[in-house]
């Protein structure tokens, strides 16, 4: 069962990321993504990582996803020429695919038997973020709320030269 | 006999599965699922149909009318008529509009509205999904809401409907702060993210009349204020509503949407009220527990409905009472003091937990919140800035 759970997010997630990289209109393009972001989340689940997988859709169908839609919109208008096949992405997207292929195939760990692990836990999850990684957890911290400030900056200069 | 009532749907779960004990082991978990859904479903479309005739009725009463009285005696069937009205209607889509965007959009909505009913615990051992990320698949799946409102306002191909979305996005990422932060009190003092969790953590009785509900504290208190303030945006209610202020952008997004289409959209969100107000519940109300312990011996699900029931009158009250807000009104409120406030509701509840949980705790952390609340208050004053008003009549 979980083989075929796993073959339909594969297509489902294969497809929205090729409509991601074909479709002419830069919005469906955009949704498309989402519908790929929401495939990886759901093998996150598949494979027990329950957290990440809601982390994946949080960050990225809630708030990634709605980023790239409104930047689109207030940026350009709808351009619906004839988009043709990017070369240079193509290439980079296949040295990078091979490249993964080549060296998952030549690990040895893919022989040895999943090991028995219990399921993870948001607590645990805590806990390990809050004794391990409680600097990296600051550093994030840190950088995050300069790019808040750095936003709000940003909007209140833009206010004083209308006035 | 008490236990057998409580535990009535999940015995009648059980005896369905073992009737079906022949099949296969991969198909037991899924119609277990399948039944879980069914049941979740059938709950709230009635509660939808209950809700949408109630809430005109209290309008009407409210109003100083009568409100629906023609179908079915006191006119609770009207429903019913509301439903086939809906469903013979001609389903109209735009010529320039983005059919499957525009398609999709409502589908969306619905599903992200009641994914998150299945995560709320609704009574003992009641939970459809118990995931241990409880709290935070419900916001994840909330938070694809405003990707289906975007889709909704953008597939309509209209300059209202666009508008309207935009409108709505702005305020849903405003509040989605304040909301989420408001529940973080709760989790950290709980030490979990599970909503059963949350919920086992709010049993017991001080004096057995006192539950140990987090509203009870003064942190718990302005969390739940905050969160259904913030709930009431999420679910665009009035006086929130402006993505469907009438008089400017008709009804926002939904502007091009009519028929079944319109009926999903207005189902989607009452069911985002009913998840925002179950959320409340198990957060800060003691979920399915009784408010004295002489009357546990009441089945569990009634307290929980019961409790739901209370929120969803108040959000039909503050609807006939509270004119809308104005746009710039709601994001200052949202940035300049429900944000503020929020951070202060979290130091509070460290403070209750560090002072150890008692009446120290209590009375620090009111210290702490009143402290703050003062000062935002003086800070956000505006009415210093306007002179007195002198009026001239003609003479």
């Amino acid at each position: 069962m979980n083989s075929v759970a796993f073959l339909l997010i594969a297509i489902i997630t294969l497809a929205g990321a090729l409509a991601a990289a074909t479709l002419p209109r830069l919005i469906h393009a955009a949704l498309s993504l989402v519908v790929a972001f929401v495939g990886v989340a759901a093998s996150f689940f598949l494979l027990g990582a329950e957290f990440v997988g809601l982390v994946q859709v949080f960050v990225y169908v809630g708030a990634v996803a709605v980023l790239i839609v409104f930047t689109i919109l207030l940026t350009r208008r709808e351009v619906t020429g004839e988009r043709g096949i990017n070369w240079g992405g193509a290439i980079v997207a296949l040295a990078v695919f091979g490249g993964l292929l080549w060296t998952i195939l030549k690990t040895k760990s893919l022989a040895l038997p999943a090991p028995q692990i219990e399921p993870l836990t948001v607590k645990r999850i805590g806990e390990a973020l809050m004794t391990n990684y409680v600097w990296p957890l600051q550093c994030v911290g840190l950088v995050l709320t300069a790019a808040l400030i750095g936003a709000l900056v940003l909007v209140m200069e833009e206010k004083r030269e209308e006035k | 006999m008490s236990d057998s009532l409580d535990q009535i749907f999940i015995s009648a779960k059980h005896w369905i599965l073992s009737l079906l004990s022949g099949l296969p082991d991969w198909a037991a978990p899924i119609i277990s699922s399948l039944i879980n859904i069914g049941a979740l479903l059938g709950v709230f479309l009635t509660l939808f149909a209950a809700i949408s005739v109630l809430e005109r009725k209290i309008l009407g009463r409210m109003q100083n009318r009568y409100g629906p009285n023609r179908v079915g005696p006191f006119g609770l069937f009207q429903p019913v008529a509301d439903g086939i009205k809906m469903l013979i209607k001609e389903d109209v889509v735009p010529a320039r509009a983005d059919k499957v965007v525009h398609f999709l959009a409502p589908i969306l909505v619905a599903a992200a509205a009641i994914l998150a009913l299945g995560v709320i615990p609704y009574g003992r051992n009641m939970t459809p999904f118990a995931i241990d990320g409880g709290i935070l698949f419900f916001f994840a799946v909330g938070s694809t809401t405003e990707l289906a409102v975007f889709m909704a306002g953008w597939g309509s191909n209209n300059k209202f409907s666009m508008l309207g979305a935009m409108r709505a996005i702005a305020q849903m990422v405003s509040y989605e702060l304040p909301l989420i932060l408001t529940t973080l009190p709760v989790v950290m003092i709980v030490g979990a993210l599970s909503p059963d969790a949350i919920v086992a953590a709010q049993d017991g009785y001080s004096l057995s009349v006192l539950p140990h509900w987090f509203v009870m504290t003064p942190w718990g208190a302005a969390a739940f204020v905050l969160f259904f303030v913030s709930g009431l945006v999420e679910s665009n209610r009035t006086p929130f509503d402006v993505p469907e202020g009438e008089s400017e952008i008709v009804a926002g997004h939904m502007t091009e949407y009519s028929g079944f289409k319109y009926a999903t959209f207005f189902m989607a969100e009452y069911f985002g009220m009913f998840a925002i107000s179950g959320l409340a519940v198990t957060l800060f109300l003691g979920g399915w527990h009784s408010p004295i312990a002489a009357l546990n011996f009441i089945p569990s699900y009634f307290w929980f409905f019961l409790k739901l029931s209370a929120l969803l009158f108040v959000y039909i009250w503050v609807r006939g009472t509270l004119p809308r807000t104005r746009v710039d009104q709601i994001m200052n409120f949202a940035w300049k003091f429900m944000l503020p406030m929020a951070f202060t509701l979290i130091v509070a509840a460290a403070v209750w937990h560090y002072q150890g949980r008692g009446l120290a705790g209590w009375l620090w952390s009111l210290v702490v919140i009143a402290l703050v609340y003062l000062a935002l208050s003086r800070l956000l004053d505006t009415r210093k800035k306007f002179a007195t008003r002198t009026y001239r009549f003609a003479e």
